[in-house]
């Protein structure tokens, strides 16, 4: 026990473990939800999906998995193998990094620094630079327009959302999630999509444009994660399957992985911003650390299951409706809000 | 060698050889690949360097914004119009004069700063640094502030109408 005690005060050796607890949590959440979003797709499609492996097919996730790991792992002659190999690993890299700043409870988050939601908009650029690579290396020309449709998109869905971040970093003061959601505490009507921990009549002149910054950040996050209605990079009539068309096996569950893990991360976000993060509608009633955990996951899981409601309920957008969407009509109402915002936080 | 010194190390490897990989690599798609370890790993000596706020902004404006756009290029004029870009050597005289230039003005500055080293950099306390930036933004270097806003305004204009004037010229 002393032992185990001395090992875990190492820096390097807690450095480890807490760069590690997020994925305990992202591995089996891709399995839930790999599951939900197949069973969701079918009944929204009138149909059962699968039911043969285990009760209503809940051991299907499992058997996809060991698919996946014995399929062959198949690299095109004529890619880039070096960067073929990389451009995976960069993607889930660039995702994984950002569940650093999610507070998942007033105890646990994995660094809290002050410029949490800033640092969050920064490295998900990462994912970008991979999925360009991805699209380069495979040496097709589906996969390299796929890439570049999806860094176009991601690229102009981010001043959207970057403005709607910026928002809410005025009315909460802090760029640190987790202060961000301590400003929050204290029951539903304290989240910021209520106006936040503010005097009254500043937060009833607040209630509509939080309101409009946060469908502005659901759409833009829709687009950012690629998934329909803004799921040209993949759009299967015309591109196959994007930018991973190339990639089996392994390489391609870790695609997989980084797309569900990612998925998460824009719901969490949405409920940092927006819903209170791990505090507990009720106020004090429920709440603590583990009941934290708990409001967390589970309203991150809401989103989740919103973006994939959604999904299966939209057709997909056309390039120029894309851009559209992001340029006209998103990106002047953020700054419209984020005026309107700044004057009445000064006031 | 303690922790501090390790993660700086690694850092300053990844910095340098990538950027070796820049300059030498005959594929001029593989070095703008290797531009993005050049940035993670001067973004990961500000953070050592506490500069959090300078960090995070490196990995924003140079891999989101900068090298995304020269990925854009490299991959459009390499992939679609199949046109190869190999990098070569070529002008030799002036690109000598000019890096020695160059070397000489690093040196001179090198040479001349006067470098803080009363502290060992392990034990600089961790504060953060937005608040200062954002306070002194706004007071005390408000007016480059605000020119370099407008000067980045007149930029997206410009932008725009050359995007705008090319795709009415074609309409025609």
């Amino acid at each position: 026990m002393e032992n185990i005690l001395q090992l875990l005060s190492n820096p390097i050796v807690s450095a480890v473990l807490m760069a590690l607890a997020p994925l305990l949590f992202i591995l089996p959440y891709a399995l839930v939800t790999i599951y939900i979003e197949m069973k969701m797709a079918a009944h929204i499609q009138n149909r059962l999906a699968y039911m043969q492996t285990g009760w209503h097919g809940t051991l299907q996730p499992f058997a996809d998995i060991l698919k996946l790991l014995q399929k062959e792992d198949i690299i095109p002659t004529a890619a880039s193998k070096f960067l073929f190999i990389l451009a995976p690993y960069l993607v889930f890299v660039g995702t994984y990094s950002s569940f650093a700043v999610l507070p998942f409870s007033s105890a646990f988050i994995g660094s809290n620094i002050d410029l949490g939601i800033f640092f969050l908009i920064a490295v998900s650029s990462l994912v970008v630079v991979g999925l360009l690579m991805s699209g380069w290396a495979s040496n097709n020309k589906w996969s390299l327009f796929g890439a570049l449709r999806s860094a176009a998109q991601i690229v102009s869905y981010e001043i959207p959302s970057a403005l709607a971040i910026l928002g809410v970093v005025m009315v909460s003061g802090t760029m640190s999630t987790q202060e961000m959601t301590h400003f929050q505490d204290g029951g539903i009507g304290q989240w910021i999509i209520f106006g936040g921990n503010l005097p009254l009549w500043q937060k009833l002149s607040l209630i509509p444009f939080m309101i409009i910054l946060f469908l502005i950040y659901l759409v833009s996050s829709m687009a950012e994660v690629n998934r329909t209605p803004f799921d040209i990079p993949e759009a299967e009539s015309e591109l196959v399957q994007g930018y991973n068309t190339e990639y089996s096996g392994m390489k391609f569950a870790i695609f997989y992985l980084a797309e569900y893990a990612n998925l998460f991360l824009v719901s969490a976000v949405v409920v940092i911003l927006f819903f209170g993060g791990w505090t507990s509608p009720f106020g004090t009633f429920l709440s603590g650390p583990v009941w934290g955990a708990f409001w967390f996951v589970t309203k991150g899981m809401l989103f989740v299951c919103l973006n994939i409601w959604l999904r299966w309920t939209l057709p997909r957008l056309r390039v120029d409706q894309l851009m559209y969407v992001s340029w006209k009509v998103l990106t002047p109402f953020a700054l419209l809000c984020v005026l309107a915002i700044g004057l009445i936080v000064v006031m | 060698m303690n922790l501090y010194d390790i993660i700086f190390y690694f850092f300053a490897v990844v910095t340098i050889a990538s950027a070796a990989v820049v300059v030498f690599s005959r594929n001029i798609v593989y070095s703008a690949f290797s531009l993005l370890f050049t940035f993670f790993g001067v973004a990961g000596i500000y953070v050592l360097l506490n500069a959090d706020f300078l960090a995070i902004t490196q990995l924003l404006v140079y891999v989101g914004g900068i090298l995304v756009l020269i990925l854009f290029g490299v991959m459009l004029t390499t992939n679609v119009v199949s046109v190869e870009i190999k990098t070569g050597t070529m002008q030799t005289l002036p690109a000598t004069i000019i890096v020695a230039l160059l070397a000489g003005l690093l040196g001179g500055i090198v040479w001349t700063t006067d470098w803080f080293v009363g502290k060992r950099l392990s034990e600089v306390t961790s504060q953060t640094t937005s608040k200062e930036i954002g306070t002194a933004l706004i007071t005390t270097h408000v007016l480059p502030f605000e020119i370099a806003s407008v000067i980045l305004l007149v930029a997206i204009v410009g932008a725009a109408m050359m995007a705008r004037r090319e795709r009415s010229n074609t309409n025609i």
